[in-house]
């Protein structure tokens, strides 16, 4: 680790214009992630922008849902009563993430950018084309049990480690964006990519683009995450689960699905939505959704058994969160 | 040229310049001499490194000092009332290296629970849960045991729980 | 028989001594050693690690790291000073250019900041030979491997194989047997302080405040690596954060703050590995691969039992581990055969974690036991009871004390195991199959032959002086108590000091033996100091003993025994694995502080159940490398992973082990735990995991 310049500029736009400038700048927020990569060797950058006190903290009412400040930390966001009462789908998914440390530093803008656990990624003496585009991809063939089941490409088998992430990528959710030439709003969906030949670009913000806020509607129907991980507590994701749905008189009339530690995004699960959406909310429709959704799953062979128990457990874990939505019939 | 920061420590005042790069543990432990946070990982993957900062628990090796300008920080060794004394009753540690970030940690976990927080094993998102064990034992899991003092960490927190309560 | 002490002190539930310290974070560890005076600003050391697991350093330029400011040196193998024995290949850091395993030290730097020699230790540039690729590593545990080989011995002292009567006829004969294979994986004690070093060489002199479970064993180490006299080398340890193996034997970075402090006389240097180097420097558990073959009556009474051992060890150094051994005590069979094979690999050199031998080696066979039991239709329970051997199989020697019996059956009535069905997969409660299963523990009584303790009147206190080591176990509070009723003066006017090679030498504390040994000395010393003195010493008055022999030990064979019942619940849907009960229930002798001994038995299964669900090293057979070098995906149980854990003990007297009775509690909690488990994790789904941990995938059907 190099020493770098630290700054902390009074605005917003001085500090997107600050990283816009140089291409070894890099935005600070929460630091849960960027600290954690300039110990372990694998960022360097030569100026750090810190931007913690420059996003709004607050999270206000806007037509329909909440507006949330890109500083809101995720222990805040979780604890809001409105999140709970209205949004339980992402207060669910912040409580299961890391633990109540990590919950009070990490941030709305900060953790949906937060990068793959991939070890090798993590580990400087490993080829990864995410660290250095075209050196090859250690993980493929190695220890595969954290890796992709869909959307990975030859290049690159990472997921996204984040559940914040899979709950907002379920609802909508626009993200709010700051550049050195002005805003823009981008749906949260467009947000990550798939690694395709180009894994070193985890999403669609240019260098410089800041995030400032991120703008969620409150659906209707009944809310359920489900997140799957070896230790009962502070792990990430094997699988998880992501669901609303809306449900009248036996009829699902609205599906908002998506699915964590599958991908190398939070994997909107369209074809399970669209299967589910018009049909009757049974058992036997959530398996058929959850069997559409895995249609295309891949498995990644590896030394440590690789993965192929992942797509049996997303289809289960998928089914089963289905059903949690689903009211029960009780007296 | 190091920038120059001041730091609150346990009710001390601390003036001192650090390199951008250390970490808020390093600065208390290397800079300041207090060398009660531990570290156990570098890399926010045990508590052994908790301490308040401005109230709320935090992980000092992530977080860099010279963000924390003007912070007031509280370690185990500025933790007054009744944790300290139940951790001893309840035997919650063995070795002691976790021990103080499971005793700032479980005074995040106190606070927390007073401003009505929930946790991911809360029945109802919309309710304050009462702090039973379950409750505890995952609000404390961001702090790793290897001695595995964990039944009695929780009792440990139950009990100064009560003792807040009364 | 020995003189048992009258307790008074002993079995009190006395708080923890050093509990004030350790919760307001003032207990003083390696890596926090004050300057002392005189010595110059600290320095802080870095380590390159190497990037190949086998090959030869052609190219190390230092030229970077060295131009940094604020670096004070860089060794390397060219530049390090040259060690006086290099026998111990483990030890002899930075020597030669040869690399034996992926994570070895192969350069050191010095600098006036922790972040200055992060940095230059960046900087520096390795090339390995062409014959470092990774082609032909060896880095893969196998039991068709053609290079196994046969160790002279195996750890502690066992013997490599013992056969008795003939396997091979019990299973020809035998109405039922069982042939299975068992694995258990690559582990890491991970103890929550990294292994730290702080050193100060003054030209003539050597002190090492070490993180360590031996100050003696570090100073003889060092002596003899670098080639000093006893007097020369002082090394101080007053508290440990966990080692359960690890800080057993000095590893390769003791060796590295020595050399760094030899470089910089005059400076504190600071060393303390990271996590991610834990993983490569500070030892492992082997993987085991167990064949369990048993031959039985239809009544359940064994007629044999065998089981093979396959490990590996590291190319650098041999490490056998005696996961046969626990097979040669546990259960009557006039027919038995064990055996141990070894891998000498690519990989890091394997070390002590907690009961080694025992804790792997009670996986195979008690999960044996237990499908035995299902073919048999027998109970599980009673299976065990109905094997109970007079003596011990091995040696024909009765046992001083055993008491597993009743263990089994104390567990069996707390846990409610009476009204059990034994039917698996049948129980379905809130979308979780649940299931009960049963397993015994043992662990060996060891008692050191070498350790050495003072006595002394100070004012109108006694001070006990031996350097043990307090790494959580609780010798702090335990020592005193013993002291105290060897006295017969009350345990508050009773100190003890550890943890300083300038106190008298104390063997290390490993092998649970470390109340046994270090009690058995201070009592000898207080009964010379009793002896001489009278009641009524004067100040200064100072007497001191060696262990005494106990000449019980050649007649007697001397264990511990538990038994330990899981409560398992697998997820319908997702197969997640959760313990929400585990009791255990110990036969190990008078215990001295229940609550210390309490927290020891929980904390032995508490790691158990991490053994049965989460630990596993991931060594990538392509690089050598363990991939999950960290505590986010290396897991160690979390707290919520902990539910209802309860720890008992029945009274039990033993007159031959050693004065005050005791057996040892810090390794038999992890015994038998993961067996347990996995029998409960049958009995919940039907499927019957032979390979640990217990991961959902391997239980989702």
């Amino acid at each position: 680790m190099r020493p770098f310049a630290y700054d902390r500029p009074d605005t917003a736009a001085a500090a997107v214009a600050a990283v816009a400038d140089r291409p070894d700048a890099a935005f600070l927020g929460g630091g849960t992630n960027l600290v954690d990569h300039l110990r372990l060797g694998i960022a360097d950058p030569g100026l750090l922008v810190d931007v913690t006190s420059l996003t709004s903290t607050e999270i206000v009412d806007i037509d329909g849902g909440l507006r949330i400040g890109a500083g809101v930390t995720n222990a805040d966001l979780a604890a809001d009563p409105r999140v709970r009462a209205r949004l339980p789908v992402l207060a669910a998914a912040l409580l299961s993430g890391a633990s109540g440390q990590l919950r009070n530093m990490a941030t709305t803008g900060g953790n949906p950018l937060q990068r793959t656990r991939c070890p090798y990624f993590q580990d400087p003496a490993s080829a990864c084309n995410k660290r250095v585009p075209g050196s090859g991809c250690a993980a493929i063939g190695g220890a595969t049990r954290n890796h992709a089941i869909l959307g990975a490409s030859e290049h690159c088998i990472a997921t996204h480690p984040s559940d914040m992430a899979v709950a907002l990528a379920a609802l909508d959710t626009q993200v709010r964006i700051l550049g050195p030439d002005g805003g823009r709003t981008l749906a949260f969906t467009d947000l990550h990519r798939l690694p395709g030949d180009t894994p070193e670009q985890d999403t669609e913000l240019a260098h410089g683009e800041l995030i400032t806020a991120i703008d969620v509607s409150y659906p209707r129907g009944r809310h359920a995450y489900r997140k799957v991980r070896d230790r009962a507590s502070y792990a990430f994701a094997l699988v998880s689960v992501a669901a609303v749905l809306d449900v009248v008189d036996g009829t699902v009339l609205d599906a908002r699905i998506a699915l964590g530690g599958v991908a190398h995004t939070p994997w909107r699960a369209v074809r399970a939505e669209d299967t589910l959406r018009g049909g009757p909310a049974t058992e036997e429709a959530f398996a058929a959704a959850a069997e559409a959704e895995l249609a295309d799953a891949r498995p990644q062979p590896g030394f440590d058994g690789g993965n192929a128990f992942k797509i049996p457990l997303a289809r289960r874990t998928l089914t089963a969160t289905l059903r949690q939505t689903t009211p029960r019939e009780t007296a | 040229m190091d920038p120059e920061l001041t730091l609150t420590v346990d009710g001390a005042t601390h003036t001192t310049t650090c390199d951008t790069r250390t970490s808020l543990l390093d600065l208390l432990r290397r800079r300041l001499g207090i060398t009660s946070p531990k570290k156990g990982c570098d890399h926010g993957q045990c508590g052994a490194c908790t301490v308040l900062v401005d109230g709320r628990r935090v992980l000092s090796c992530l977080t860099l000092a010279v963000t924390r300008d003007g912070a007031e920080v509280v370690t185990a060794a500025g933790i007054d009332g009744p944790l300290p004394q139940a951790f001893q009753e309840a035997d919650g540690f063995q070795c002691g290296y976790c021990t103080p970030g499971q005793v700032c940690s479980a005074a995040g976990v106190l606070d927390e629970h007073a401003r009505g927080w929930p946790s991911v094993v809360t029945a109802d998102l919309t309710d304050t849960p009462a702090l039973d064990d379950a409750e505890i034992a995952e609000r404390m899991s961001g702090n790793l045991c290897r001695c595995g003092a964990y039944k009695g960490i929780r009792e440990a927190v139950r009990t100064a729980a009560g003792a807040a309560t009364r | 028989m020995t003189d048992v002490l009258e307790p008074r002190a002993i079995g009190r539930d006395l708080l923890r001594r050093d509990g004030g310290l350790k919760v307001r974070g003032t207990a003083v560890y390696a890596d926090e050693t004050p300057v002392p005076e005189g010595a110059g600003p600290p320095a802080y050391c870095r380590v390159v690690t190497s990037t190949v697991a086998r090959g030869r350093i052609v190219d190390l330029d230092t030229t970077a790291a060295e131009a940094l400011d604020g670096v004070q040196r860089v060794l390397t193998h060219a530049t390090a000073e040259h060690l006086a024995s290099t026998e111990d290949r483990e030890l002899a850091v930075l020597q030669d250019a040869e690399v034996g395993f992926r994570g070895q030290i192969v350069a050191a730097v010095l600098a006036d900041s922790d972040e200055i020699a992060r940095e230059a230790a960046g900087l520096v540039e390795v090339r390995y030979a062409a014959e470092a690729t990774n082609a032909e590593l060896r880095a893969e545990l196998r039991a068709d491997r053609t290079d196994l080989y046969t160790p002279e011995k195996v750890n502690a002292g066992h013997e490599t194989d013992t056969a008795t009567g003939n396997m091979d006829d019990a299973l020809a004969l035998a109405p039922v047997t069982l042939e299975r294979t068992y694995r258990t994986p690559m582990q890491h004690n991970n103890p929550m302080e990294p292994h730290a070093t702080s050193a100060l060489w003054t030209g003539t002199h050597l002190t090492l405040w070490d993180s360590t479970q031996s100050v003696h064993r570090v100073r003889d180490t060092v002596v003899q690596v670098f080639g000093l006299a006893p007097e020369q080398v002082r090394v101080v340890c007053p508290y440990v954060g966990g080692g359960f193996g690890s800080k057993g034997t000095p590893h390769a970075n003791v060796v590295t703050a020595a050399l760094a402090a030899r470089a910089l006389p005059g400076r504190l240097v600071r060393f303390a590995l990271t996590r991610q180097e834990m993983f490569a420097l500070a030892g492992h558990r082997t993987p085991t691969i167990q064949r369990l073959q048993l031959a039985a009556e239809r009544d359940g009474t064994l007629r044999g039992i065998a089981i093979d051992v396959v490990e590996q060890t590291s190319k650098v150094k041999e490490f056998a581990e005696q996961t046969g051994v626990p097979t040669r005590t546990m259960y009557a069979a006039p027919n038995r055969r064990t055996t141990h094979r070894l891998a000498a690999l690519d990989v890091p050199v394997p070390s002590w974690m907690r009961a080694p031998g025992e804790c792997p080696g009670m996986f195979g066979p008690e999960v044996a036991l237990d499908e035995l039991a299902v073919e048999l239709g027998i109970d599980p329970v009673e299976l065990r009871i109905r094997n109970e051997p007079e003596v011990d199989p091995e040696t024909g020697r009765p046992f001083s004390s055993r008491n597993l019996v009743a263990c089994l059956r104390a567990g069996a009535e707390r846990f409610g195991w009476a009204d059990r069905d034994p039917e698996p997969g049948t129980r379905r409660v809130d979308g979780w199959w649940v299931g009960t299963g049963v397993a015994a523990s043992v662990y060996p009584t060891i008692r050191m032959t070498k350790s050495t303790a003072t006595v002394r009147r100070e004012g109108d206190r006694y001070v006990g002086r031996i350097g043990a080591a307090d790494l959580g176990t609780g010798a702090y509070t335990v020592l005193p108590q013993i002291l105290a009723d060897a006295l017969g003066v009350d345990e508050a006017r009773v100190d003890v000091l550890l943890g300083d090679t300038d106190l008298p030498e104390a063997s290390v504390a490993g092998g649970s033996s470390g109340t046994t040994t270090w009690g058995s000395a201070l009592v000898e010393a207080a009964r010379e100091f009793r002896d001489e003195f009278g009641d009524d010493p004067r100040e200064g008055d100072e007497a001191a003993a060696d262990v005494p022999p106990n000449p019980a030990e050649q007649e007697y064979v001397m264990s511990a025994f538990g038994a330990q019942f899981a409560e398992v619940r697998v997820h319908a849907d997702t197969g997640e694995v959760r313990v929400p009960r585990l009791y255990g229930v110990f036969a190990c002798g008078r215990i001295v502080n229940p609550r210390t001994a309490r927290s020891q038995l929980l904390g032995g299964m508490t790691m158990g159940l991490g053994m049965a669900l989460h630990e596993q090293s991931l060594l990538d057979p392509r690089t050598g490398a363990v991939v999950n070098h960290d505590l986010a995906e290396y897991h160690v149980p979390a707290n919520a992973d902990v539910a209802d854990l309860q720890a008992h003990w029945l009274d039990e007297d033993d007159p031959y082990v050693n004065p005050m009775g005791s057996k040892g509690v810090g390794e038999i909690g992890i015994v038998g735990t993961a067996a347990a488990v996995a029998n409960a994790a049958w009995h919940a789904t039907g499927v019957r995991v032979r390979d640990l941990p217990i991961t959902l995938d391997k239980v989702l059907g």
